[in-house]
């Protein structure tokens, strides 16, 4: 399941109802991404492209079911203007096992980092400017190349 | 044809998209931005480092060889900075 929404979201309530009736469930991975603030920002603003960023979370979600054994998985993502400290970006996935949980976890975040059409606007002290891509988001994705 | 623009491309574009009716000849991406960056300033602006501007064509990330056509939604953005 996917969400893109403005709201935040409560990575425990969302965890709680994913795996609800569902005991073949052993082990459940998770990861919450936050506005990071290394010095002076006030907000970050994050614009979207309704229509493919979902599709392409929901092509993310289903490439780790095809590569991993999961019972269930979760990807929110927020938009709009979020602060210092709010969370922005929510991956759960369940499995039998928590190998399976851990890594599909893992390559949840490595594939939307460079494959969801998002983009950072950060607000400082001294304006606004977009955030530019990483090179070791594009080497993270990379990484699983081959292993699927 | 519908082109949107996202992020620092909308910025410099000046609107966030526009319907334009390129000529026969423009069948892809490559050749719709080498059409769209001849039009005005603006858009020679948005094109004018081609290694930043990544595209789609109807929502599915595109390359310059992608085909488009007429009725196409065709989207330009930087690199995606999500997560």
């Amino acid at each position: 399941m996917i969400r893109v929404q403005r709201e935040a979201f409560d990575a425990g309530r969302e965890i709680a109802a994913l795996t609800a009736d569902n005991t073949r469930i052993g082990g459940v991975a998770s990861f919450v991404g936050l506005v990071r603030d290394l010095g002076g920002l006030r907000s970050m603003t994050l614009e979207h492209y309704p229509g493919m960023t979902e599709r392409q979370l929901e092509r993310i979600e289903a490439e780790a079911r095809r590569r991993w054994p999961l019972e269930a998985s979760l990807i929110v993502h927020r938009y709009g203007r979020l602060e210092p400290g709010d969370p922005i970006v929510l991956t759960v996935t369940a499995s039998a096992h928590r190998q399976a949980a851990f890594d599909a976890c893992n390559f949840l975040m490595d594939w939307l980092k460079t494959e969801a059409p998002f983009w950072k606007r950060e607000e400082g002290a001294n304006g606004e400017c977009w955030v530019a891509a990483r090179t070791d988001d594009d080497a993270a994705r990379e990484r699983w190349r081959g292993s699927g | 044809m519908k082109i949107l623009y996202f992020a620092w491309l909308r910025d410099k574009a000046g609107c966030s998209e526009r319907d334009v009716a390129p000529p026969p000849g423009v069948a892809t991406v490559g050749a719709l931005i080498d059409w769209l960056a001849a039009q005005d300033e603006r858009q020679a602006e948005v094109f004018a480092d081609r290694s930043v501007v990544r595209s789609a064509v109807n929502q599915d990330f595109a390359e310059a060889d992608t085909p488009v056509c007429p009725g196409d939604e065709v989207a330009f953005f930087p690199p995606v900075t999500g997560g």
